[in-house]
């Protein structure tokens, strides 16, 4: 994997806090490829987030990241700050949550989108505007030349997206990470932001890491998944490994979780139970006490280690799902 | 009584105490706070000599040990003029935050509650109060009043009044539309009854908070208005007035400009720590309307 | 915005309405007759007749609410007991000594403030919060006026650098007026100081955890960019209403200050006219000061209405 954009191994994140110290990541490896996507998957509170954070030199001042990251080749985490900084927004961008506390109030839009071109690309105030016009107009906002100068209020969560999506890609960057970009908009808006993704991508070839809960839009854009339970890897591999022959209780779950497209208002079928708190993580398996299968004593004592069950593919248990797809 | 008496400010109330035991900024004002009282109360008993031994033989004496605190342009001691004082500050911040409590917390109760023209009116005097520098209003009443201990009492409190009517209305506001409050409303309870057992009780945090942090600036504006000679009339103490009458000699007797300001820094001191606490523990989020309105005057 | 500020306008004047409400009826409040209290011995039947009807003391209450209101719109607030000049222009020329007071006093507590807040938010925790917070605690506490005396105990008295009180007005020698307004601008303004200092720590830490705040930085852009265009301009807004307040108030007259340092502003006119019971001056000093202070605050809420683009719309 020398040519992967974004690898991190055994990364591990532990945050200070007052009720002492939590384990949100604990010793997780994963990479990107230029030109692919990769999906972390998993509920809120998995370390989806907290690792591409903490990867990118983002997490809280609070957190202690240990492990490695290599960015481009780089030894990222050994970079002084300063140079950390500059591959950030250059090399590397990023699209948040909430379109709607994700961007400045009180700075228009044109100016947002331009100021990393600023910084970076080292354009003047113009050029930057009229690039940050030809952004805008990337990403499909209408009649780009004249809602440069608008502010985000004024335009729908949707929009803001749009705009969000056009400052990450400012200055072109090898990477995109895309944190939950669609949980805080309404159905047809997602779908129209992953295909503006997805066509993005294939635009520019730009590795992208989509963290997501929802196993519906990982289908149609990941090429590997990895889905993250209390802080580790649990499942990961090709997309269609992963989803035609899961072979972790969890991923199981997740997928008969998922609301079928179409289907309407029918039963959700959801797990029981609630993930370890990160303040004292179980020794054995972390899904141990809402596990369907429940193997033996071994689960609660001993962690399972991440074993290959086909290829790339890879499953944290001591009880694989059957392969011939029994999980689905 | 059907509907719950819910109360969390009491829950609220044992944390807040658990909590300031272990602030030591917090004690450390409490501790001030109780010997102000004790010398407040027993002041003219514990003083080494009465307050108006007036002996010009004794003028403008730099502190010793028969006068800690020297002795200021009339001979008298300025260390049992301080003690007496206490009384005088105490009694003012206490009387004239009691007013203002009363009286803003019966019209936020009002104007909450009943809403409508009622709140219209209520508050849009309260604005108008809000509209003179609290200084200055309070000059102005003592002013057409007379001087005196009762009309700086009377002045202080109707300055500070808005305030109180302010964070009443707008925990009654927020109250008014729980499900408590509404069950009780739908069995039929009196309104006076909902608001004393259960609209008051939920904005007691808030309150208490508000009230320790006013009597520091009540007593501030109390030092101010003696200092102005608005006050408690000579012979008897207050120490703004002592900081007034000895600010022409303060070059040449240090002593007299330096022990009762002292007196009233500490004194704010520690009612602001005790408040600060209180805040952090009761009502995070509360702005800090007095601290942008505190009288620099 | 023309409605935001129409609406405004609005409730200023109802508000400004019932100031004058307050004002008028000071002099109601006085014990007894107060031409007569004001005279006192220098009562004599003439004057007392004149002062008397010059006040419209002889009409019923409501005539002489409607005639006072009806005089103050047209800039006539009276004429002094003491004196028998026109109380407009007697406040009137007090206002540059006390605007000259209070807008020193708010650069000097800005000049401290902000640094202050801004590092103490930035660097929550290390030894300059620290000392900020001891340092706004000690002035939200500090009685002005002691301060006032303990500077002039120190510059006047041991190091003889400034003159212990006194007032030259800016335009007749500006060297000299800054040598007297150092002392009651920095007593003034150390108390100030301490008031935004806290407002302008909290302030900042409120917008530091903002999302948009994490969007500049995942942008790669510099600390001093984000701080600079992203964190200070959306922490100083509410800011900006504070200090206005400040102004405001200090507007209003120092008035224990302005008389601690013979200031000759409008503080210090209120105080000589409690002294000499000389209630219609007591009266356009204190209408003038609040219609200042109702006006500083309409200012804001524009000029807030401007910094902030999402208020401009609604």
């Amino acid at each position: 994997m020398s040519d992967a954009v974004l690898a991190v191994s055994g990364l591990t994140v532990t945050i200070g806090t007052r009720r002492g110290p939590a384990r949100a990541v604990a010793g997780v490896d994963w990479s990107v490829q230029a030109g692919q996507t990769l999906a972390l998957v998993g509920e809120s509170g998995s370390g989806k987030s907290m690792s591409v954070l903490a990867a990118t030199g983002l997490a809280p001042r609070a957190a202690r990241v240990t492990g490695s990251v290599r960015l481009l080749g780089s030894d990222f985490t050994a970079l002084p700050a300063d140079r950390r900084r500059r591959m950030r927004g250059r090399h590397v961008g990023f699209v948040f949550q909430d379109p709607m506390t994700s961007l400045n109030p009180v700075l228009s839009v044109g100016r947002q989108v331009a100021e990393a071109g600023e910084e970076h690309l080292g354009l003047t105030r113009r050029a930057a505007r009229t690039r940050a016009i030809e952004l805008l107009d990337l990403v499909g906002i209408p009649s780009a030349a004249q809602r440069v100068d608008a502010y985000p209020h004024q335009f729908s969560g949707g929009m803001r997206q749009r705009v969000v999506i056009a400052m990450a890609l400012a200055c072109e960057p090898d990477l995109l990470i895309a944190d939950e970009p669609t949980t805080a908009l309404d159905v047809t808006t997602q779908a129209q932001i992953v295909e503006l993704v997805a066509d993005l991508q294939q635009r520019l070839g730009t590795a992208v890491v989509w963290i997501t809960h929802d196993l519906g839009v990982v289908a149609g854009i990941a090429d590997t998944v990895a889905v993250m339970y209390a802080g580790r890897i649990v499942e990961q591999g090709p997309v269609e490994a992963v989803f035609d022959r899961p072979g972790h209780p969890y991923t199981s779950a997740l997928l008969a979780a998922r609301p079928e497209p179409g289907a309407g208002g029918g039963d959700l079928v959801t797990i029981a139970g609630a993930p370890p708190s990160p303040h004292d993580l179980p020794a054995g398996c972390a899904f141990w006490p809402r596990c369907p299968v429940r193997g033996d004593a071994r689960c609660e004592h001993e962690l399972p280690p991440l074993v290959p069950v086909a290829g790339a593919h890879h499953v944290r248990t001591f009880y694989p799902q059957r392969p011939d797809g029994e999980g689905r | 009584m059907s509907a719950p008496t819910v109360s969390p400010s009491e829950g609220q109330l044992r944390r807040a105490a658990s909590a300031l035991r272990h602030d030591p900024l917090a004690l450390t004002g409490a501790a001030v706070l109780v010997l102000l009282v004790v010398v407040g109360v027993a002041g003219p008993w514990l003083a080494p000599s009465g307050i108006n031994d007036v002996d010009v033989d004794r003028m403008l004496q730099a502190p010793s040990w028969a006068h800690p605190f020297g002795t200021d342009e009339l001979g008298r001691d300025v260390l049992s003029r301080v003690m007496v004082a206490a009384r005088v500050s105490l009694q003012v911040g206490a009387v004239s935050v009691g007013i203002a409590l009363l009286a803003g917390v019966t019209l936020g109760l009002f104007a909450g509650y009943y809403r409508g023209w009622v709140d219209n009116l209520l508050m849009r005097c309260m604005d108008v109060l809000f509209a003179f520098p609290v200084l200055l209003l309070a000059v102005a009443i003592v002013a057409v009043l007379g001087p005196g201990l009762l009309t700086a009492m009377i002045a202080i409190g109707v300055v500070y009044t808005p305030i109180f009517a302010r964070v009443t209305r707008a925990g009654v506001l927020s109250v008014r539309e729980q499900v408590f409050v509404r069950a009780a409303v739908s069995i039929g309870a009196s309104d006076l009854r909902i608001m004393r057992r259960h609209v008051l009780p939920n904005i007691a945090a808030p309150l208490i908070v508000q009230t320790s942090l006013s009597l520091a600036f009540a007593i501030l504006s109390e030092a101010a208005l003696s200092f102005l000679g608005l006050g408690v009339q000579p012979p008897a103490p207050a120490w703004g007035r002592m900081l007034y009458d000895g600010r022409g000699f303060v070059t040449d007797a240090w002593w007299l400009g330096v022990f009762p300001g002292a007196a009233i820094f500490c004194t704010v001191l520690a009612f602001n720590l005790v408040g600060d606490a209180l805040r952090d523990v009761l009502d995070p989020r509360q702005l800090t309307v007095n601290e942008a309105r505190r009288s620099t005057g | 915005m023309a409605r935001f500020v129409i609406r405004r306008l609005l409730q200023s004047c109802v508000v400004l309405l019932g100031v004058t409400l307050v004002v008028f009826l000071l002099l109601q409040l006085v014990p007894g007759d107060p031409v007569r209290v004001a005279l006192g011995t220098r009562f004599d039947p003439q004057t007392y007749e004149a002062l008397r009807a010059r006040a419209g003391l002889d009409q019923p209450l409501v005539v002489q609410y409607f005639d006072y209101l009806r005089r103050a719109l047209t800039g006539d607030l009276g004429v002094s007991f003491r004196s028998g000049r026109p109380v407009t222009a007697i406040v009137l020329e007090r206002l540059p000594a006390t605007l000259s007071l209070a807008v020193t006093a708010v650069l000097f507590a800005l000049v401290i403030a902000l640094p202050l807040g801004i590092v103490s938010a930035m660097r929550s925790g290390s030894f300059v919060d620290h000392a900020a917070r001891v340092f706004s605690q000690f002035g939200v506490s500090v009685p002005d006026f002691w301060m006032g005396i303990m500077g002039i105990l120190l510059f006047a008295g041991v190091l003889g650098w400034l003159p212990p009180s006194g007032y030259v007005a800016l335009t007749e020698d500006p060297a000299r007026w800054a040598s007297h307004v150092a002392l009651p601008a920095a007593t003034v303004g150390l108390v100030t100081a301490s008031i935004l200092t806290r407002f302008i720590r909290s302030s900042m830490l409120e917008v530091l955890s903002e999302d948009y705040v994490r969007t500049a930085e995942a942008k790669g852009l510099r600390t001093r960019v984000v701080v600079l265009r992203h964190v200070l301009r959306n922490a100083l807004i509410p800011v900006v209403t504070v200090v206005a307040v400040q102004l405001a108030s200090l507007l209003g007259g120092v008035i224990v200050i302005e008389v601690l340092f013979a200031w000759p502003g409008i503080g210090r006119l209120t105080f000589d006219a409690v002294q000499a019971r000389d209630y219609p001056v007591l009266q356009g000093a204190v209408l003038l000061v609040a219609a200042l202070f109702l006006l500083v605050n309409l200012l804001v809420d524009i000029l807030y209405a401007r910094l902030d683009p999402r208020i401009t719309v609604k």
